[in-house]
């Protein structure tokens, strides 16, 4: 149905030409679903961006065939493309919210499309706009078709960029990370629907993403790409038990699936020895009926609602649960970023509840108590190099000059790993991982007695999350911290914590050991949060 | 301290290949920084380059047209016009940099309060600066000049309170949508203090786009203060400025002698352009993330 051979894409930039995909082949049968798996930076969406051709304009594309179904890609003119897209092939982008028009209505954006290709006219425009949001399965679409998109939650957007991406029933449909940024829940309705549309309408679908257990349950035969290239493809089932070529192992390997254990997850060449964190009785900070509400159109809204917990010295505790449940604002409560309305928080013996966070930047425990951000991009000041960034909490809370200051940033460089010659750099300068590491050493730099960890790992690919994960294991060793880590994905926070707190709607609904929590939850969201989580195969033979 | 000092210096050749870099990106820019720099001459050597004593008067020469002796001609008290419009860059450019300065700075601060701290702070400020706009701007700078007397220093302050609001809105923008970005949160865990992370941390990163305001914005400067030199107020006679230039050579052209008036006001013209096209280089230059 699609055949492409020997594709490469080049663009044109300041450092000069650099090659985004070389040499990449594939053919696409029909009714097949093809994954195209790999880390960011691999070219995959590239690839795809290159069949429809919506490439910038300092992209060329090069190959010697791109057929689809007898039709010549490579040569079609903009006006055959026009005509190609949407109607032959869709596309279902990255985040769901960017690609609707925030100001328009979704039902007239259905029937654009439909409008586009002529599929509709005048008078049937809207009987068929709404046909096409019931075909997602969207409740009420009578009264939806009249909603705007900040209407909508993010699966909702999602559900009706598939409706527009199948309103004109096309043959072919590109979904590029079409679940990132949505909830596990919602990620599995979303893929299920996908699939179930794909498979009754008799399409095929190249499905890109990053998360090689989402491809494991959704994909027929899967691409393994690495800096432009194809390392390995065959069938899902092959990829995920006998990997062939050491990338595609290590990627793999660094899943995490329920029965790893975090050390598993590193590739053989720079595992290290397990390390042991040890709990001690004392408790590092106690939460007491806390409370925080907004005020609302309709009265208060609780965000948090009379949760209590305790953190021991040394230990490691996940707050888990999915947008909106109140993770954030807890964890923003606890770093003191944030004021509760009610409640007390006790930390090390003391009340810090009285504090308010306005103040709090003087007090002597904000040095105790710090936090690594979830997106390291956004955490960075985008003005200031790594050495400023790492050293501006040294600057503030402590007197040291500034050789002394330096010797402890190389320390804290030296421990999370980052190159030292990396120090002067500016964030766009550096890659995911060395923005963590940086995030990292800034937080640990004033050796905090608790360490909130917001989903730290979200924005990085798994081989990186794999790494850091480890990295948060040895320096919990090394330094005795105790660490709150929030986070979405159960399998992550299971990994790395000793207790479990599971939140839904501004309460605590389940709390105990993790293993407790993973192996016996009791709760049904708790074991419906389990059972979302894509679990890709074992290997089973080494490569 | 050797570490420091290397740092410091390396940050410094990083800023130059930076600006050559974005030089030899953008021809136009390329351009605008050459017409600037030769602007900056005229300003700063410009009496002393010039052939003739602009302020000479010589009845035996007046009103000829443009000739080798005189390339812009002469005007009706038998003056150079080419050194004129020459010598009158230095203050035409001064008023026009000292009062975007000062809108700037003051912008800035009003700006930057009104965007951090919000509410009723916001509110007010605010429409205190929607008042300042709500006026003719013209206008107003002519109202403020004749209220606080004819002189140079009023242009400068006149041209910069009807340019405040542009600066303060632009940056209370730009304050707003970084307020709650996690490098920010990250700056409180630091320890920092508000008006250290509003100073240190926020202000730095609203500069490329109010570099953009800056550079079109001097442009805009020099028009306004020739605007009010035309009509009669601010700068006075005999002094070389281009917008008196134009007024009066305005009254000889119906005669046919369209020199006196054409070449200050294709000065002007060139002026304002080349500020005009700094923006882009300007906003690239103080943007880091345009650095390799």
């Amino acid at each position: 149905m699609l055949s492409v051979q020997n594709l490469n894409v080049t663009f044109n930039t300041r450092k000069g030409v650099v090659n985004a995909v070389e040499g990449i082949s594939f053919n696409l049968k029909k009714g097949e679903i093809l994954g195209i798996v790999g880390e960011s930076g691999s070219g995959k969406s590239v690839t795809c961006f290159a069949l429809m051709k919506i490439l910038d304009q300092t992209g060329v594309i090069k190959a010697n065939e791109i057929v689809y179904s007898g039709m010549d890609l490579q040569n079609a003119s903009e006006k055959e493309m026009i005509d190609i897209r949407g109607r032959e092939i869709s596309m279902i982008f990255q985040n769901p919210r960017t690609s609707l028009n925030p100001i328009r209505k979704i039902g007239k954006q259905i029937e654009d499309v439909l409008k586009q290709h002529s599929q509709a006219n005048r008078y049937n425009a809207k009987q068929k706009a709404i046909e096409a949001l019931k075909a997602v399965k969207i409740k009420n679409p009578e009264n939806r078709y009249y909603s705007y998109p900040f209407e909508l939650s993010g699966g909702m957007c999602q559900r009706v960029v598939c409706a527009i991406a199948l309103a004109c029933d096309p043959r072919l449909l590109i979904a590029d990370e079409p679940t990132t940024g949505l909830d596990i829940t919602t990620q599995k309705a979303v893929m299920d629907l996908i699939k179930d549309l794909i498979i009754s309408r008799n399409m095929s679908s190249i499905f890109i993403t990053h998360d090689l257990g989402l491809a494991s349950e959704y994909c027929d035969r899967i691409i393994v790409m690495k800096d432009g290239h194809i390392v390995e493809k065959g069938l899902t089932h092959d990829i995920f038990t006998s990997p062939k070529h050491p990338y595609t192992h290590k990627l793999v390997n660094a899943t995490p699936r329920p029965g790893k254990s975090i050390r598993s997850l590193l590739p053989s060449e720079i595992k290290k020895q397990e390390v042991q964190h040890t709990i001690q009785k004392e408790t590092i900070i106690e939460v007491r009926n806390l409370s925080k509400f907004f005020p609302g159109q309709f009265g208060p809204i609780h965000a948090v609602k009379n949760i209590s917990f305790k953190i021991k010295k040394g230990e490691s505790v996940g707050l888990v649960g999915e947008s909106g449940c109140g993770k954030s604002t807890t964890s923003g409560i606890l770093s003191r970023l944030i004021d509760a309305s009610e409640g007390e928080i006790i930390f090390d013996k003391q009340n810090i509840s009285s504090l308010t966070s306005k103040n709090f930047s003087k007090n002597p425990i904000r040095s105790d108590i710090q936090m690594v951000f979830q997106d390291a991009t956004e955490s960075l000041n985008p003005r200031y190099t790594a050495r400023q960034s790492i050293s501006d909490p040294l600057k503030n809370l402590t007197n040291m000059n500034n050789e002394k200051i330096n010797t402890k940033v190389i320390e804290a460089s030296n421990l999370v790993g980052l190159p030292l010659n990396l120090l002067d750099r500016l964030p766009h300068q550096l890659s995911g991982g060395q923005k963590a590491r940086v995030g990292i050493a800034r937080a640990i730099i004033l050796s905090p007695k608790l360490l909130i960890l917001d989903e730290p790992t979200a924005s990085l690919d798994v081989s990186i999350q794999a790494i850091i994960l480890n990295l948060l294991v040895d320096l919990r060793a090394k330094l005795g911290m105790s660490y709150l880590f929030v986070s979405h994905d159960l399998h992550v926070v299971q990994l790395l914590c000793d207790y479990i707190i599971v939140m839904k709607d501004g309460v605590i609904i389940e709390q105990g050991n993790s293993h407790q929590i993973i192996s016996n939850p009791k709760e049904n969201y708790t074991k419906s949060l389990l059972e979302a989580s894509p679990k890709p195969p074992k290997i089973t033979k080494a490569s | 301290m050797i570490i420091s000092n290397s740092s410091y210096n390396l940050k410094n050749s990083k800023f130059l290949n930076h600006f050559i870099i974005i030089l030899k990106e953008n021809p136009i820019t390329f351009f605008a920084f050459l017409m600037l720099f030769f602007f900056l001459i005229c300003a700063i050597f410009g009496p002393y380059i010039v052939p003739y004593d602009p302020l000479e008067t010589n009845a035996k020469i007046a009103l000829q047209p443009p000739s080798i002796n005189h390339l812009f001609g002469t005007d009706n008290l038998g003056r150079d016009v080419f050194s004129r419009v020459i010598v009158a860059t230095r203050l035409d450019l001064t008023i026009s940099v000292l009062a975007v300065l000062m809108s700037f700075i003051i912008g800035s601060v009003l700006g930057a309060i009104a965007g951090y701290w919000g509410g009723w702070l916001d509110v007010f400020l605010s429409r205190i600066l929607d008042t300042i706009m709500a006026f003719p701007l013209f206008v107003l700078a002519m109202g403020i000049v004749a209220a606080l007397g004819n002189t140079i220093e009023n242009i400068i302050y006149a041209t910069a309170i009807i340019n405040i609001p542009f600066y303060a809105r632009l940056v209370r923008a730009e304050v707003n949508i970084r307020r709650e970005a996690s490098f920010v949160h990250a700056a409180k865990m630091a320890g920092n203090s508000e008006i250290k992370i509003l100073a240190i941390h926020i202000f730095p990163n609203t500069l490329p786009p109010m570099m953009v305001q800056v550079s079109l914005n001097l442009g805009w400067a020099i028009l306004n203060a020739a605007g009010l030199s035309f009509i009669g107020l601010g700068v006075r006679p005999p002094t070389p400025e281009w917008g008196i230039m134009v007024a009066e050579g305005a009254n000889f052209i119906i005669s046919g002698e369209w020199w006196l008036a054409l070449f200050p006001g294709l000065w002007l013209m060139i002026a304002v352009l080349t500020f005009n096209l700094l923006g882009d280089g300007l906003r690239d230059i103080f943007d880091p993330r345009k650095r390799l």
